[in-house]
């Protein structure tokens, strides 16, 4: 037994030992049939456990940091006023608002008035004490948990997150703004957010899900995030994640989209924050005709470690997806990039589009990139591409040889490098305030 | 009208056509393999104690290693027990003409066309006919020693340049590098030695062809070239293997070395028996081939046109340690029915203003399965490294897979490493054109294709090219409708 494995094997015990604690604090929830799946969870959990750099999926990246804290399973947060919030607010999402500290629903914060008929935006424990239909059919159906220790975790202690549900043929007109703050004042703690959003046939909905954390929590945490979209025929989900932790916080996230029949889902990631991050979204395409972007800028400095990894699948014919990863990484920051398409043997007609690139900054950022075609059909058009590289030299000339400083000059190519992601954010408030931020964190890397 | 599915399976029945055996009696080692196997091994060759101890060390080193598992291919359990380790040709007698060389083995090469007397009359190509392990006959070998070239056996070289050989072998490869690695470093039988000196310009192209041929004989081959500052080889290996219907282990390695200013061109053909159509037998191929580029300048082009094999398991690979050393990969590689192939390469560049480049091209048709695995590695401080990758799939019928798992680790900002890769179909525009214009669907495929593969032709010595070209053709008999 290697040292990590030694490491991995006491994690998870602490994390099995705190489960009965947990357990009894669940008061109403404790009765839900939700109940048994956190239980089978909690056994796939003690079965499989934490990854280890030796599984292929994490080759790249070791926990091992995020593994020598002795995480609260709740922790109190500062009390919070509207105004310390305000500069993690959009403008004019304002009034679409849900609020989550520390994993746990805040009410008062939140502010959300439903105008179209029908629609629900819930906090999903809500949901899952009254009995929700939707909860029943579709939480915990689509990301597996039998053999990933991370979704078994989330699963076996999700306490809240966001619940979204709209009827058929509704489209929502305004997008939901899903804010995570922690706060880590209190000590080390752990969250395991779990939101679902559920799009009725032929709807229509966006939600951005932002994560932020107050300033002078000094401590470590953890996010463990598992978010299940689910789109029906003929719907059209958005869904833009903006991931700016403590750096200090570990933050760990699976999405599953299970998309039907004429429907698209786009998704779109900004990873900004984090001590050690991993973001695993994966898409699923179950009937023909359907299309999925999976779009994300990440920004790197320091020591911070960002990996994302990505899978599409291709099960059924006539399916579109496209790919854009980029990453800017300065300081020691470590980025990894995993793409994989997998088309299998039915879906014929399919067209799959990858593209990745990297730019480095500085000498000690690492790039680890593995683009993945797996392609068991034949009349297909697939395509990858990846790029490593640093900012041109002569566009730098051309722009300093202008008068630009050359301070300035690197952040301008900075912004045409990431802009075309940003491009692909269809709210245009969001995507206009989104830019301002990413263009001030380009003077921190 | 026949479906276009109909007509692809009929077409992929196509059969090997080289498998014959030739009756000669083979000299072996009881099956199964233990530190006496290796003594037996090393004593039969009448080789150094420091060659046994080498071996040895290997295999007590190969005993706590597991077997790889994650290539993306499958097959039943390798039994390493239930194989022969050494065969040799019973004729073991010192040969200096063609006339003393047993007559049935002459004939083996006639059938594969490469008959040496042909081949030194016509083609001015030295041969170092490797059959079952044991050189039988090797050619111009006066020529090659005037200019200070070695050319030889893997057990002459022992015997003759010890120095050489100690110096050289496992520096590239370890005996600890990998489990077929360390299995082919404790019971290798023989391979080929090649040693170009200081500024010579070997004056024709180096070929050596393998043949397994005794039936359950896993066959070792070690291959090791040697290029001194400024000199020039260019090798080639091709095989063809007899059928059978028990899987045959081939676990070879091949090591490379170019010096300052000096470069290594190494070509390959590979056609083992890929087993038959319903995918019984066909030869295990797991092979580990790494070129180093220890001094300025040097450069290691790796060309390989791969068609044969049940299950393909083999990445060239360059180690570009000098500053401005270039290390190329170009590789063709065919599967069709129930073939595996798990193939690619790793360009590590470790010194200054080194580059890579790597054209793959696969092309899978029935039931088989062919990956690309690629590894592009830019250690810190290697600046100005550069790399350009592309993989291009072409798929044949609606039953094979093919895949792409490319790696890209980079520590340095002034890299530029790019990656490209596709997958698709022979267009039915093209099809059309070519029938439009009187082809058959079949010649109008292998044009299509061989013009898919041709930016790695054209890296093949002439000779080679040719060989390739038909063997392409072969393969691919019948595939596609």
């Amino acid at each position: 037994m290697s040292k990590l494995d030694g490491k991995l094997a006491a994690a998870k015990d602490l994390f099995l030992k705190k489960y009965e604690t947990f357990e009894s604090g669940l008061n109403g929830s404790y009765n839900a049939p939700f109940n048994e799946t956190r239980k089978s969870a909690l056994n796939a959990f003690s079965n499989v456990g934490l990854p280890s750099n030796r599984l292929e999926d994490w080759k790249y990246t070791n926990i091992s940091p995020l593994l020598k804290h002795d995480y609260k399973l709740s922790a109190t947060a500062r009390n919070l006023t509207a105004d310390d919030l305000s500069k993690f607010l959009f403008e004019g999402l304002e009034n679409n608002l849900m609020v989550f500290v520390n994993g746990r629903f805040n009410k008062s914060l939140s502010n959300y008035t439903v105008a179209e008929a029908g629609v629900v935006v819930d906090n999903l424990r809500h949901q899952v004490d009254s009995g929700s239909d939707v909860v029943k059919d579709h939480l915990s159906r689509h990301a597996g948990f039998e053999e990933e220790g991370f979704v078994a975790l989330n699963t076996a202690f999700a306490h809240d997150g966001v619940f979204v549900s709209v009827p058929d043929n509704t489209e929502v007109a305004e997008p939901i703004h899903v804010l995570y703050i922690s706060d880590s004042a209190d000590g080390e703690f752990f969250a395991a957010p779990r939101n679902l959003i559920v799009a009725g046939k032929n709807s229509k909905v966006a939600v951005v899900e932002s994560y932020h954390a107050l300033r002078g929590s000094d401590h470590a945490y953890l996010n463990n995030v598992v978010t299940e979209i689910v789109a029906e025929e003929n719907a059209n989900v958005e869904h833009i994640k903006i991931q700016d932790e403590d750096r200090q916080a570990y933050h760990i996230c699976r999405s599953q989209s299970h998309i039907k029949r004429d429907s698209k889902v786009t998704q779109i990631n900004i990873d900004m924050g984090g001590r050690l991050v991993r973001n695993d979204l994966n898409m699923e395409m179950s009937d023909q005709n359907c299309e999925a972007e999976l779009i994300g800028l990440y920004m790197g400095t320091g020591r911070q470690h960002i990996d994302n990894h990505t899978f599409i699948d291709h099960a059924m014919p006539h399916c579109l997806s496209t790919e854009l990863y980029k990453g800017i990484l300065g300081g020691k920051a470590q980025g990894v990039f995993n793409g994989k398409v997998m088309v299998r043997q039915d879906a014929q007609k399919t067209n799959a589009y990858q593209t990745n690139q990297a730019l480095l900054l500085t000498d000690d950022a690492v790039i680890n990139s593995k683009p993945e075609l797996e392609i068991y059909a034949d009349d297909v058009k697939c395509s990858h591409g990846a790029t490593v590289g640093q900012l041109d030299e002569e566009a730098l000339f051309y722009l300093r040889s202008r008068g630009i400083p050359r301070d300035k000059a690197h952040s301008l190519l900075q912004y045409a490098f990431a802009s075309d992601v940003l491009g692909y954010i269809g709210l245009d408030n969001v995507r206009e305030q989104l830019e301002a931020r990413v263009v001030e964190r380009f003077h921190t890397l | 009208m026949m479906d276009e599915n109909e007509i692809i399976e009929e077409r992929i029945k196509s059969d090997y056509k080289w498998g014959f055996t030739t009756d000669i009696e083979n000299d072996t080692v009881p099956k199964g393999l233990n530190e006496d196997t290796v003594r037996l091994i090393s004593q039969k060759k009448e080789e150094p104690e420091w060659m046994l101890e080498w071996r040895l060390e290997a295999y007590r080193h190969w005993l706590t290693m597991t077997e790889p598992k994650w290539p993306h291919v499958n097959y039943p359990d390798i039994d390493f027990q239930d194989a022969y380790y050494y065969a040799a040709p019973k004729q073991q007698k010192k040969l200096d003409s063609l006339d003393e060389v047993d007559p049935k083995l002459l004939e083996t090469f006639d059938k594969l066309g490469i008959s040496i007397a042909e081949q030194k009359r016509l083609t001015g190509v030295a041969v170092d006919a490797v059959m079952d392990s044991v050189s039988v006959a090797t050619t111009f070998k006066k020529e090659l020693a005037e200019k200070g070239i070695i050319f030889c056996s893997f057990s002459e070289a022992i015997r003759e340049h010890p120095d050489l050989v100690r110096k050289y072998m496992g520096s590239v490869v370890p005996q600890t590098d990998n489990f077929y690695a360390a299995l082919n470093s404790a019971v290798f039988t023989d391979g080929s030695f090649c040693y170009i000196p200081e500024g010579v310009r070997c004056p024709m192209e180096l070929s050596t062809y393998f043949r397994i041929n005794a039936a359950n004989t896993g066959q070792f081959e070690r291959t090791l070239i040697v290029a001194e500052p400024g000199s020039y080889v260019s090798y080639l290996e091709g095989c063809t293997a007899p059928m059978r219907d028990e899987n045959q282990l081939h676990a070879a390695v091949v090591e490379i070395i170019a010096h300052k200013d000096a470069e290594v061109k190494y070509s390959t053909v590979q056609n083992w028996y890929p087993g038959d159509e319903n995918g019984k037998g066909g030869i295990y191929n797991f092979v580990t081939k790494r070129g180093l580029c220890a001094g300025e300048n040097a450069k290691i082009s790796w060309t390989q046109v791969e068609t044969g094999s049940a299950i393909t398991w083999k990445y060239p690979s360059v180690v570009l340690q000098g500053d401005n050393s270039v290390g190329e990969f170009y590789s063709v590689a065919l599967t069709n029915n129930f073939q595996q192939a798990d193939t690619g390469t790793k360009m590590i560049h470790v010194g200054k203003n080194t580059r890579s480049t790597i054209i793959s091209k696969g092309i899978s048709a029935g039931r088989s399965n062919n990956s690309y695995r690629g590894l592009v590695k830019v250690v810190k401080g290697a600046s100005n490294a550069r790399n350009f990758s592309q993989c291009d799939s072409l798929l044949i019928g609606d039953r094979c897979g093919a895949h792409t798992f490319p790696y890209l680790e980079i520590a340095d900002s002034s890299a530029k490493v790019e990656h490209e890769a596709t997958t698709s179909k022979i267009g039915e525009d093209q099809l059309f054109y070519c029938n439009q214009r009187g082809l058959d669907t079949e010649a109008a495929i292998g044009i299509i294709v061989n013009g898919y593969c041709k930016e790695v032709f054209r890296e093949l010595p002439m000779e080679f090219a040719v060989e390739a070209q038909k063997l392409l053709a072969i393969s691919l008999e019948g595939s596609v409708g």
